[in-house]
């Protein structure tokens, strides 16, 4: 019972993170099956058919790289604009400035679905051919908000005295940003690009409304659910996984490594 | 920047206003070159506003800032021969110690900064320091980097704003060495920000003293502190007793004057008031005021300014005991003596005799506010 007590904290934690994993571990598991049929959805037997040619399937790698391709191209237009914004936000003061810090988050307040639709709605009354680079200017229009925030918060706990201190130091204003500004808001600015990355790469809903006959990998998904699921799908979404772990991991090593170096 | 010690520092009919508020009023102000200079003042009083204006940081409302001859008001900072050490000293935090030294050099395009980086470093006794981020330093250690990144550019001006504010007692007492000795040793001009007085008279060679956004007195610490000019330099710079008196007439170089019914003497030259008639202040320093009985009373020699009281509260502080003692002229009046033979007849309640050589009095204008100075301090300490 004591034994109980003192280890509640951990069993708690350990079924929280097992409450999370479990789908993911579900993924990677049928990644490896062998179904009968279209649906991959019971356990058959252990293959790696699927991990041998992952793009066996027609179409599913197409959609995957334009998915990619979209969210590196929305990342970089909603992390330039954003820092931009964020700046704009925290140091000058204009007049519309309270407008412009609301008018910021409406996107993230507002339901998907409404703003998918009246997307399209102004994309059709202005005549514009639905594809590729409609989702491109849907999907930097709402990274854009998380950009902003995740920017503003770090530009806004700058001390300006570094700044001062740089153009103390015979540093003009472009060399002050390059050299003192960025370099400290650089974590904030990471940290809206993987954002943006993120909500870019596995967005449905405003896409699917925008994107006219173009297929993204979310739609993709979406669409072979209906007549059945590649195991494909569970390989690219175990790889995904795989990378995003990695690439966490080798963030934390370098990290740690540079604070071993300092002592 | 350069080698040539481009001559004095030079404000003339400088001010800064913001809105309706007036942070500084024009003052005009030469600092002499290779002088450690300092600035001296509560918060508020514009005193830091001042050291901006010189680095280029705020741009003046009126008047111009002149470098020996150059006329330097319209550059930006970073075209201007002068480096700062900041309050709470600004490093960049992204940067190991030795990245925010080089930053000077790096910018003016020096080529091979190792060499003078490690020299430096050694100068402020950091060299085992070079690859750590400030944030792993000490208190000391980060002041001594900022120092050693303003001074490797070889500025014609280091400006100090309130640098040891933020270290404790004793490391600052240390500090404060340390830079006098970096000032003699590197020549340059230093003009120094601080709200602590000891800290400007121990260190500066000419101190300003500022208030509400003006200059109240200008001079060599010993002057400012044995011949205060205003009641606010008289209570912020170390404590005195002002006993309010009028004018009751002159004998040769001495004006006589009178503190309800005790006659006083007040040399002419060390009269700060404008009139000699009226009502006047006559000031005079704790420590150099003596204390007897009032049975002794007879023992005092002629010709010594004297006023009598009875002990209100004693204290002893080891080297010497503080006594407050209550004068019918003056309620509260502050007496240190030095503890060589201390009289045990001296206890709260009694009755006593103060006593002091005229010369070291001082004359201030009565229509001062008389308590001016002496709250901001306390102030400050809270702050």
């Amino acid at each position: 019972m004591s034994w109980l007590r003192r280890n509640l904290v951990v069993i708690a934690g350990l079924i929280t993170l097992a409450f999370l994993i479990l789908p993911n571990l579900v993924v990677l598991v049928f990644s490896f099956n062998k179904p009968k049929g279209r649906f991959n959805y019971a356990w058959q037997e252990f293959s790696l058919d699927a991990w041998r040619d992952p793009c066996g399937v027609a179409d599913l790698c197409g959609s995957l790289a334009l998915s990619l391709q979209i969210a590196a191209w929305a990342t970089l237009g909603a992390t330039v604009l954003g820092v931009m914004v964020a700046f704009a936000l925290v140091r000058y003061r204009f007049r519309a400035r309270s407008t412009v810090s609301a008018l910021i988050f409406l996107p993230m307040a507002m339901p998907e679905v409404v703003m998918a639709a009246s997307l399209l709605t102004l994309f059709l009354n202005m005549g514009v051919q639905l594809g590729f680079w409609t989702i491109l200017i849907a999907h930097i229009m709402f990274c854009l908000s998380f950009v902003v925030t995740a920017v503003k918060a770090r530009v806004m706990s700058m001390d300006p005295r570094l700044e001062q201190a740089a153009q103390d130091l015979y540093a003009g204003p472009v060399q002050t940003f390059l050299r003192v500004t960025l370099p400290i808001a650089a974590p904030g600015i990471a940290a809206g690009a993987l954002l943006a990355f993120a909500l870019s790469f596995d967005d449905f809903i405003i896409t699917n409304f925008n994107a006219g006959s173009t297929v993204t990998f979310p739609m993709y998904v979406w669409g072979s659910a209906q007549r059945g699921t590649p195991v494909q799908i569970n390989v690219i979404g175990t790889a995904m996984f795989a990378v995003a772990i990695l690439l966490v991991l080798a963030g934390m090593l370098i990290g740690n490594r540079r604070k071993k170096q300092a002592r | 920047m350069t080698t040539d010690r481009g001559g004095d520092v030079r404000l003339s009919g400088i001010s800064k206003t913001y809105g309706m508020f007036t942070a500084v009023h024009p003052l005009d102000l030469t600092v002499p070159e290779g002088s450690f200079f300092a600035l001296l003042g509560a918060s508020g009083c514009g005193k830091t506003t001042t050291l901006r204006m010189i680095a280029g940081l705020e741009e003046p409302t009126t008047g111009s800032v002149l470098l020996g001859e150059r006329d330097v008001t319209g550059l930006p900072p970073y075209k201007r021969p002068v480096n700062t050490v900041f309050q709470s000293y600004a490093l960049f935090p992204h940067l190991d110690v030795f990245e925010n030294v080089a930053f000077g050099l790096r910018r003016r395009g020096v080529k091979s900064v190792r060499g003078q980086v490690g020299d430096m470093l050694d100068l402020v006794e950091l060299g085992d320091f070079a690859r750590r981020k400030p944030h792993q330093l000490s208190g000391g250690q980060q002041q001594r980097v900022a120092v050693a990144r303003a001074l490797i550019n070889h500025p014609q001006v280091l400006l100090l704003d309130e640098p040891l504010g933020a270290l404790d007692l004793k490391l600052r007492r240390q500090m404060q060495l340390e830079l006098k000795r970096i000032q003699t040793e590197v020549g340059i001009t230093f003009v120094h920000v601080t709200h602590d007085q000891e800290e400007a008279m121990t260190m500066a060679d000419q101190v300003a003293v500022m208030n509400g956004g003006r200059v109240e007195q200008l001079g060599a610490p010993t002057d400012l502190y044995e011949t205060p000019r205003t009641t606010f330099v008289a209570n912020f710079l170390g404590t005195s007793n002002l006993v309010p008196a009028r004018f009751d007439g002159r004998s040769g170089d001495d004006l006589l004057l009178r503190a309800g019914d005790a006659p006083l003497t007040l040399p002419t030259a060390r009269n700060g008031a404008a009139a000699t008639t009226g009502p006047v202040l006559l000031g005079i320093r704790p420590e150099k005021v003596s204390l007897v009985p009032a049975t002794d009373a007879a023992s005092v020699p002629d010709g010594r300014n004297r006023l009598t009281g009875s002990v209100r509260a004693t204290s002893f502080i080891g080297v010497s005991t503080q006594y407050v003692i209550d004068s019918p002229v003056c309620a509260g009046f502050e007496v240190y003596v030095q503890n060589v033979e201390r009289d045990t007849r001296l206890v709260p309640g009694a009755d006593v005799v103060l006593h002091w050589n005229p010369a070291h009095s001082f004359g201030l204008d009565a229509t001062q506010d008389i308590d001016a100075g002496s709250a901001s301090v306390e102030e400050d300490a809270a702050a």
